[in-house]
């Protein structure tokens, strides 16, 4: 198997208050369904990212619930609305115990 | 603070709440060993068809199309396993009203669900960028819900996944 | 449209800024004395345009297609380009015979390519270059819609430096891409920043995985005291039509929401006078995107292999040409251009018939230079030609068929796939093809023959799957290139129908295709990195052997009874219609 967590957070280091900033983030991952084989005709075992965490200042931000269709090494970009400085916090859980988090900071002036 | 407790805001938010389902009878045979995260919703997630999927986790399979919700994917997949898909709702996000969830389905996948994001006023915008995985040409479809429970669908947008070749 | 030059200069006389010239307009000066080539100047911007030259450095023979049926449902029929051979003269307002005849239809295209030689040569389109430069000044930008580095041997013998040079002694000032992305990315990144001269713009292309322009989107160009935007588009479909392995770390796509984002950041952020976009989308998709994005003034249009005209379209106040393939035209827009607004324009298609055109002495030094190391090669003879040989039609080309035929042959194979590729130049009956005619027709990076066992539903699939990439009405799922070429193979196609019902009556050898039975079929430009002896090597070692070639009998499908009268089909009786 290739390499699994790395997560990796890009965002402004600083905005605006009120500027809607971008984040985009990357985690290595398989998100294999369960449903394919390999060469040896056995099941490959689904493992892939089931929930992402995100907070800002340690407050709720948003929350994702992924399925297989997901693809491996799941990329997601979204949108913040920068009021207060703080740490964007995100944390990403596979269904194999698997847990990782990355954290950006953010500069509001 | 635990991250099971922030889960659990976010059903609370929800108007409509999650019915959130763990079991070993939801569990597709490859995972046997594996266990779902707390939280995370089996039910729609393990429909098989499109129909299931949507009475599953908005519990209608009929929403109205608004102009409002964008949906943009190529219309020619350059690779099957990682077509980009990007989410923009023109709604407020205020905290008194706000889009909370979006599902993203694709019609023949095995599972049609394929996301759900859910937001807080936080966000200021209800947009979101991820990379799906399509094994043949099919349609694929968002819907948008409210903090209030108003649902709302994007156009259905026919993804091609081809062969290619004989290019100009 | 039956207007004489004395009509159009008084149209422009009164309408100013909606006046044009069309090759009509051009074609009726020629024989009268005076220069055909002599545009009068007007304004303060000058766009010269040229793309898909395919790397044909020297000048070829280059038919328009026979067959390009378009899309549209029967009531839009005849919209350019989708129109050929007698109804694309009766369109364009011009005499069988003339120069302009022989540049812009199939019609008696033997006899009328003795009569006016070949089209294009870089030397030649030099000449005519440097000709309006030193008419115009610095008010001339001129730009190059890719394609440019693949098509012959030299290019890809040389990974496209050939080429290169030639661009940098033209002096493009900008550039987009297709085939060029088939050197892969890290040589189309060393061409670009150490050699090449002119400035590569793309507004479509993004890396994987974090979605991050690849190219710089546009560029500001300040001539005359304003400021004209280019913005780059490159092909769309590259890693679809193309193989994705060459740029697995970059994405395409059309984009129109960025497109619409680059207009207004040029016109917000730069204020921006006017706004081009240079564009390889092709004629269909540049139409759709114009209707789509709002502030776009001028599209110069490639990849389609044929002008767009003969007066731009017109499409939601975006004028959009498209400027043929082989170097054949040369395209020049004269602007007007105010304080945020283009006032008015002139437009003219210029054929580069090369024999009225003198070839420019630097250019020749320099292809002759260039081609010195290989020229023995490329001279060898291989067989001479009984037909007409060219590619370019929506069904199998004469070359096409000849190559099917050697596949098959070599291969030991009942049946064989070429791709509907659109380039590839033609030879005349009598002619010799020589080992440089081979590589013409060949000369990609993913050129290994391969022999796959299809079943005859998978055999169906591929080409419904081909099919649909050339006739889905929605022009944002059409990927570029015409049918795949077979050898051997039958059918009747239904181009209105939808995917998985165009095809009927399939047969190999006459006989009707079975689901599961299985077929041996030879084919080349595999979109995944296989082994293989390249398809020149096994052309030529055919052509050698038989010594005189013809490209009879062909294997035409049966077109269905609803496309007679398309007037995209020139010579209906090839498909019984």
């Amino acid at each position: 198997m290739s390499a699994i967590g790395n997560p990796m957070i890009r965002m402004p280091s600083s905005a605006k208050k009120g500027e809607i900033v971008e984040v985009r983030s990357l985690i290595m991952n398989p998100m294999t369904t369960g449903l394919q084989k390999n060469k040896a005709g056995k099941i490959i075992p689904a493992h892939f990212i089931q929930t992402v965490e995100v907070t800002f200042g340690a407050k709720p931000l948003s929350h994702l619930d992924w399925s297989t269709a997901v693809s491996a090494n799941p990329y997601l970009a979204f949108k913040m609305r920068a009021e207060d400085s703080g740490i964007l916090e995100m944390t990403w859980k596979d269904n194999q115990g698997g847990v990782w988090s990355a954290k950006a900071s953010l500069k509001v002036a | 603070m635990s991250n099971m407790m922030k889960r659990r805001e976010f059903i609370n938010k929800s108007a409509l709440g999650m019915v959130v389902v763990a079991g070993s009878s939801y569990l597709i045979p490859g995972i046997a060993n594996a266990a779902n995260v707390p939280g995370w919703p089996a039910a729609p997630f393990d429909a098989k068809v499109l129909d299931k999927a949507m009475e599953a986790s908005i519990k209608t399979t009929s929403v109205t199309t608004s102009p409002k919700v964008h949906l943009t994917a190529p219309t020619i997949a350059e690779n099957g396993a990682a077509v980009p898909v990007t989410v923009d709702v023109d709604y407020p996000m205020d905290p008194d009203d706000y889009i909370d969830t979006i599902y993203l389905y694709i019609d023949h996948n095995p599972t049609p669900l394929a996301s759900e994001f859910h937001f807080t006023p936080a966000n200021g915008r209800a947009y979101f960028q991820e990379r799906v995985k399509m094994a043949k040409t099919d349609h694929m479809r968002v819907v948008a819900k409210t903090n209030k429970g108003v649902l709302m669908a994007s156009a259905p947008r026919e993804v091609k996944v081809t062969i290619g070749g004989c290019g100009g | 449209m039956n207007l004489t030059r004395r009509d159009f200069m008084s149209i422009m006389g009164i309408a100013g800024s909606t006046g044009f010239l069309s090759p009509a307009a051009v074609a009726s000066s020629w024989g009268s004395g005076k220069d055909p080539y002599e545009v009068p100047e007007y304004g303060n911007v000058t766009l010269l345009h040229i793309t898909d030259t395919h790397a044909q450095l020297l000048p070829v023979w280059w038919r328009e297609p026979g067959t390009n049926i378009g899309t549209r449902p029967q009531k839009e029929w005849g919209i350019t380009p989708h129109l050929v051979g007698n109804a694309k003269l009766a369109y364009y307002d011009i005499q069988a015979g003339t120069p302009e005849g022989y540049a812009l239809s199939c019609m008696d295209f033997d006899t009328l390519a003795h009569k006016y030689g070949k089209i294009g040569g870089y030397a030649h389109i030099a000449t005519l270059v440097k000709r309006y430069r030193e008419q115009v000044g610095k008010k001339a930008i001129l730009l190059d819609g890719g394609d440019a580095w693949q098509g012959s041997a030299t290019s890809l013998w040389t990974k496209a430096e050939d080429m290169v040079g030639a661009q940098n002694l033209l002096k493009e000032d900008y550039f987009v891409g297709h085939w060029e992305f088939t050197y892969g990315a890290d040589r189309v990144e060393y061409l670009l920043k150490h050699k090449l001269q002119a400035k590569f713009l793309s507004q479509n292309v993004f890396t994987i995985p974090w979605d991050e322009p690849v190219f710089d989107p546009y560029a500001i160009h300040e001539v005359s005291g304003r400021k004209v935007a280019i913005i780059g588009q490159s092909f769309p479909f590259t890693p679809i039509a193309n193989p994705a392995y060459f740029t697995p770390k970059w994405s395409f796509g059309i984009h129109p929401g960025h497109m619409q984002k680059m207009v207004d950041e040029c016109r917000e952020k730069h204020h921006a006078d006017l706004v081009v976009v240079l564009s390889h989308n092709g004629a269909d998709v540049d139409k759709k995107m114009a209707s789509q994005v709002n502030g776009i003034d001028i599209i110069l249009g490639g990849h389609t292999h044929e002008i767009m005209g003969p007066k731009p379209v017109m499409v939601n106040k975006t004028l959009i040409i498209n400027t043929s393939t082989n170097g054949k035209f040369l395209a020049r827009f004269d602007l007007d251009v105010g304080k945020g607004k283009l006032n008015g324009w002139r437009f003219h298609y210029l054929p580069i018939i090369s024999n009225m055109i003198p070839a420019d002495p630097e250019m020749v030094d320099y292809i002759h230079k260039v081609r010195a190391p290989y020229a023995e090669k490329l001279a060898e003879p291989l067989a001479v030609t009984e037909s007409l040989l060219y590619r370019r039609d929506n069904f199998n080309g004469t070359f096409d068929q000849i190559i099917c035929d050697a596949l098959r042959e070599e291969m030991d194979c009942e049946a064989a796939f070429s791709p509907g590729f659109r380039w590839g130049y033609c030879k005349l009956p009598g002619e010799t093809i020589t080992m440089e005619d081979v590589m013409g027709q060949t000369a990609i990076t993913y050129p290994q023959v391969t022999v796959t066992e299809y079943t005859g539903a998978e055999l169906k699939n591929v080409m419904e799957q081909v099919a649909d990439n050339l006739f889905n009405p929605d022009p944002y799922y059409i990927q570029g290139g015409d049918m795949i070429r077979v050898g051997n193979i039958q059918y009747t196609m239904d181009p209105s129908e939808s995917i998985d019902k165009r095809i009927t009556d399939l047969r190999v050898g006459g006989k009707l295709v079975q689901a599961s039975k299985r077929y041996k079929v030879a084919g080349w430009g595999a979109m995944n990195p296989v082994e293989g002896t390249p398809v020149w090597d096994i052309f030529a070692k055919w052509l050698r052997s038989k010594k005189t070639v013809s490209a009879e009998p062909r294997d035409l499908p049966v077109l269905t009874k609803n496309m007679q009268g398309n007037p995209g089909i020139a010579f209906p009786k090839e498909y019984d219609l």
